[in-house]
């Protein structure tokens, strides 16, 4: 407690770095994974390889990532932007089959009746499926939000900085103060972060509460 | 950058004795093989356990939690903790394995636990209704219906292992994770891409070989295979992946 009180404002100054690192790339990946998981829907032959890509790129380690990045963005290695760039990625992984599992769930007879009150296309999409697939969606997201978060402490081995430094830092100077502050942070904004999401999804779904959370 | 990328792989220095690229991947592996084995002692009969019997679940949910803990901050705190009580080699060694050990637990008891939970409720009665007992219940029925989850989550833990194996180089651990932390602190960036691209390949190695293992161990009347197999119940065309429809084993690693 004594740290933490002495380097309150280094603590809140990572915390921010962290969140960026780990929120950016959600926005970025939930981006992304919309049109992947839409076409996985659409196209039954396309399910299987966003499925395997997917799941291939998740394969991949992270402090491995963050080390690759520069050799395919031209960066240099203590670039932000590779970190971004390697959660991303992750997220895509996390989201884009989630999303098409999402879209899948949406029952055909509401599908044809939203054409046949003459949605069509991407009204169609944006107006009925996805907000049909909001909570399968927000399921995806929240794990991809734990995860981010508690991966992105490892860039601190790249140089990149944000909460993991304490991690670092207390380990090599032995400071026990500032080992754990760096793991009870790290553990509360993935805390705080799922929290948004699951607040995020009620306030998108109304439906749900008024007929007592089973649609 | 392609080219001192390409020096380091053709260098021969880099390819023989304690500091080569075959020695640190067998380090690799073996630390991947003793850890899986310590996880799955105690992973695989708790989960059958939990699953079998419907008790004490909170152990699942207990081992999920540990997800949200930053697996660097596992390491660093378990290193400072036990090393300087650990003599030689030791004080990086036990720790690193204990860590991984404890990070391999939870996708192998959701797994496992997941697995049994899901087995089809009527197989399950058929099978007492034959007059089998619960053990027989157990291994011919719920283990053989349980599989295909059961290796997600073993190819989960897997690739865990391989990821913080790779972090634990940083305490001290060999591996391949080595070139990595020793090119960067060198600030020799070929060796740390080269040290990177043979990490992902050995993730992406062994995940292939697993998910091979996998097709030969699932019962074909599991996975759709067989001929006429009436589990494809699903009008569309193809079968999907019954592996991970149910549990989300993924963990950040």
């Amino acid at each position: 407690m004594d740290w933490l009180s002495s380097h309150w404002d280094e603590v809140v100054q990572l915390a921010g770095d962290h969140l960026y690192l780990a929120g950016i790339p959600l926005v970025v990946g939930l981006v992304l994974s919309v049109p992947l998981g839409w076409m996985a829907k659409r196209w039954s032959r396309a399910y299987p390889v966003v499925v395997t890509t997917t799941g291939l790129l998740y394969t991949i380690p992270s402090l491995a990532l963050f080390v690759v990045m520069p050799l395919i963005l031209g960066t240099q290695i203590l670039d932000p932007i590779n970190v971004i760039v390697a959660m991303s990625i992750y997220t895509i992984a996390l989201l884009a089959r989630t999303v098409a599992d999402g879209l899948k769930a949406v029952p055909d007879h509401v599908e044809q009746a939203a054409t046949a009150m003459g949605y069509r296309g991407l009204r169609r999409l944006v107006g009925v499926e996805l907000p049909l697939a909001v909570p399968v969606i927000s399921a995806g997201l929240r794990v991809a939000a734990v995860s981010n978060v508690s991966i992105v402490s490892v860039a601190s081995i790249v140089g990149v900085a944000q909460l993991g430094n304490l991690l670092i830092d207390g380990f090599n100077r032995v400071i026990w103060g500032e080992l754990i502050t760096g793991i009870v942070a790290t553990v509360l904004l993935a805390l705080a972060l799922d929290a948004l999401i699951v607040l995020g999804s009620r306030m998108l779904t109304p439906w749900q509460r008024a007929a007592g959370g089973h649609p | 950058m392609i080219g001192s990328l390409l020096a380091w792989f053709t260098d021969p220095a880099n390819w023989s004795g304690d500091d080569g690229i075959p020695y640190r991947l067998w380090q690799h592996l073996w630390y991947t093989a003793v850890t899986m084995l310590v996880a799955a002692l105690v992973a695989v009969p708790l989960g059958l356990w939990v699953g079998h019997t419907g008790r004490a679940r909170w152990l699942v949910s207990l081992a999920n939690s540990v997800r949200a803990v930053p697996t660097l901050g596992l390491l660093l705190a378990a290193s400072l903790w036990l090393g300087p009580k650990l003599p030689g080699d030791l004080a990086y060694v036990v720790p690193s394995i204990g860590v991984l050990a404890i990070l391999a637990v939870p996708p192998l008891l959701a797994g496992t636990y997941g697995g049994i939970g899901a087995v089809d409720p009527s197989a399950r009665d058929a099978a007492y209704g034959v007059g089998m007992r619960g053990r027989q219940v157990l291994w011919q029925v719920e283990v053989p219906n349980a599989l295909p989850l059961m290796m997600s989550g073993v190819r989960s833990a897997v690739l865990q292992v391989v990821a913080t194996a790779t972090i634990a180089a940083y305490l001290g651990l060999g591996g391949l994770g080595r070139f990595i932390i020793d090119g960067i602190k060198l600030g020799d960036y070929a060796e740390a891409a080269g040290g990177a691209l043979l990490v992902a390949l050995l993730a992406i190695g062994l995940e292939g070989l697993l998910a091979f293992v996998q097709r030969r161990v699932v019962s074909p009347g599991l996975t759709g295979r067989a001929v006429g197999g009436s589990r494809n119940d699903d009008e569309r065309e193809g079968r999907e992946d019954p592996a991970d429809a149910t549990v989300d084993l993924r963990t950040p690693a």
